[in-house]
């Protein structure tokens, strides 16, 4: 552009931020409404953060996704790693398109069918074997990890392939065996893609509600599952509290996840 | 252990030690051809494993269950492969779920209106998507930082909150209808929730993060230089746009219009908390069969239909995926 201020493209921008963004605030302002009603504004309040904090069964639910997702992340970090290796070191073998199609697939397919593949999968099982016994936390766990996976190996592989191998080749010329040369080199330069996988899948985890729908039992609702049962009948205050403390709490994050990356690259 | 009626012996557990038995063979073969590494075999089969008995055999499972019929009793479908006690072996397929996709109109109708729904919200999230990267590809440093954030931000929330979040908006005394109002451009409330607009409305708004990031990824990579060239042979900054820049940001909006378009189609929840009893859609389909109907043997066939659906746009992202990252490898 010579010069000249790109009036429209600002304009254009302008108008999508504020598409991605008014929803967001609205919410917030809504959980600090006095009034139940969205019309009126009843003053400020944050009654309905002390509702939210006194809902027992918010808080159990809140308290299994977050041990859900805890336990997904770790081992989806672990096997997408491991995925990722195989992806961007391996060089061609037998089993290589399949696992590189099997690491895509989960990324665009809709979550009914990760759902409801899981879910046949576990009663068959059952049938055969007598594991699970019911579906709870276990089962839950599995078919995330299955989703997360495909997202840790991406971020892995790609961090990988950009990675310089002369280190690599170096450690091995001065006769390091390849899995010290993996925990030794490797590991300490890809950590940061390491850490954001482990955080995306965290995050798909905690708010995946198709997929805990199928695999979850009586008493494992999860905390999309509570908050789909509630807001299936319109607005709910507390629930409005609880999405203001997520934002805010992602806000805190990203930005902090931000300025530490404009940092490292000074 | 659930006692085993003696009509119920499952030839399928043979099937599963012979499953078992090809995989070891298999790994063996393998692990001959990665040199005898057996550290490599293990990084290799770890995540193979996982993904061949949690991803892949669960696939082969609906389709199993969608030949199925649906009785009464656990679990509610019948087996397929039944061996009698005279020695008799029995296979029962049964097509009907299959045939009522295809017969019965409110099955065509909702896969019609799945396409429609994510069709249009990709484009949607096209053209509201592609300033946004385009100015995140353009910003400096600072700026870029800022302007991504803003767009990771909503991303990384949760999607059921932000659909909820609509809510709030699109009804009759939400925020869009207030608004709308103040500004004189209507005279009574709209009703927006609870329609197929608000469906529109909702899977753009979720999936814009998903258009833009990999759009911008392209867009940041482009050479200006082109730019600077057709600007010096004369080329109006419109036609410099449309005819160097967007061409070129193809594989961008390929990658970012699949994104999109592929999980939209098996969209349930933003159809089922905007949409009004004539948002149709596959996602609803197969959840209302499942958890309402408990007609499995359908919802599976619905789910099987669906990735005959999905699967010729899966291979085409799987394609642009994989070549893209061998294009970066060799860099």
């Amino acid at each position: 552009m010579n010069g000249r201020r790109p009036f429209v493209l600002y304009t254009l921008m302008a108008f999508g931020y504020a598409f991605l963004y008014l929803p967001i605030v609205t919410v917030i302002a809504y959980s600090f409404n006095e009034s139940r009603m969205v019309t009126v504004w009843g003053g400020f309040s944050t009654k309905w953060y002390a509702a939210l904090f006194a809902n027992a069964q918010i808080l159990d639910a809140a308290k299994l996704s977050l041990l859900i997702a805890v336990l997904s992340s770790t081992l989806a970090v672990v096997i997408g790693t491991l995925a990722g290796l195989a992806l961007a070191r391996f060089g061609s073998y037998r089993g290589r398109g399949a696992l590189s199609l099997m690491t895509s697939a989960p990324l665009v397919m809709p979550d009914v069918m990760l759902g409801i593949s899981a879910l046949f999968l576990f009663i068959t099982l059952q049938q055969l074997t007598g594991w699970p016994g019911g579906r709870g936390v276990d089962t839950i766990t599995i078919a995330h990890v299955t989703l997360c996976v495909c997202y840790v190996t991406i971020i892995v592989r790609s961090r990988l392939v950009q990675m310089d191998l002369s280190l690599e080749e170096a450690a091995m010329d001065l006769g390091a065996r390849p899995w010290k040369v993996f925990f030794v080199i490797t590991l300490p330069l890809i950590w940061p893609a390491l850490v954001a996988g482990w955080l995306l899948a965290f995050t798909l985890s905690l708010d995946d509600v198709v997929i805990a729908s199928f695999t979850s039992g009586p008493g494992a609702s999860t905390l999309p599952i509570v908050v789909l049962s509630k807001v299936r009948f319109g607005v709910t205050p507390e629930i409005n509290a609880l999405a203001t403390l997520l934002i805010v709490a992602v806000a805190i994050g990203v930005t902090l996840a931000g300025w530490l990356m404009h940092r490292r690259q000074r | 252990m659930t006692p085993q009626h003696p009509q119920q012996q499952s030839p399928w557990l043979a099937l599963w030690f012979a499953f078992f038995n090809d995989l070891f063979r298999y790994l063996g073969a393998l692990g001959r051809e990665l040199g005898g590494s057996r550290g490599r075999l293990l990084v290799l089969a770890v995540p193979l494993a996982w993904l061949a008995l949690f991803f892949a055999l669960p696939l082969a499972i609906v389709l199993k269950i969608s030949l199925a019929s649906p009785v009464a009793g656990v679990p509610p479908y019948t087996d397929l492969v039944a061996l009698g006690p005279d020695g008799r072996v029995t296979i029962e397929l049964s097509l009907a779920g299959y045939l009522r996709l295809l017969t019965d109109p409110l099955y065509v109708a909702s896969y019609l209106n799945s396409i429609q729904f994510a069709a249009v919200s990709t484009v949607a999230c096209l053209l509201l998507g592609y300033p946004i990267a385009y100015g995140i590809a353009r910003a400096g440093p600072l700026a870029r930082l800022v302007l991504l954030t803003l767009v990771i931000l909503p991303f990384w929330t949760s999607s059921l909150l932000r659909t909820y979040a609509l809510i709030g908006i699109l009804r009759t005394n939400g925020t869009l209808n207030q608004i709308l109002l103040g500004l004189g451009l209507i005279d009574a409330p709209v009703q927006l929730l609870n329609t197929n607009l608000a469906v529109y409305i909702g899977i753009t708004y979720n999936y814009l993060p998903f258009m833009i990031l990999p759009l911008a990824a392209n867009l940041m990579r482009l050479d200006y230089t082109l730019l600077e060239a057709a600007a010096d042979l004369g080329a109006r900054p419109l036609k410099a746009f449309l005819t160097v820049t967007v061409p070129l940001s193809l594989p961008g909006i390929v990658a970012g219009s699949l994104l999109v378009f592929i999980p939209a189609l098996g969209e349930y929840v933003i159809p089922e908390l905007l949409g009004g009893p004539d948002a149709l859609a596959i996602g609803k389909r197969i959840w209302d069969d499942f958890f309402m109907a408990r007609d499995y043997p359908l919802a599976a066939a619905v789910a099987v239909a669906m990735l005959l659906l999905i699967v010729v746009p899966m291979l085409v992202f799987e394609y642009v995926q994989e070549r893209d990252a061998r294009r970066e490898a060799r860099r």
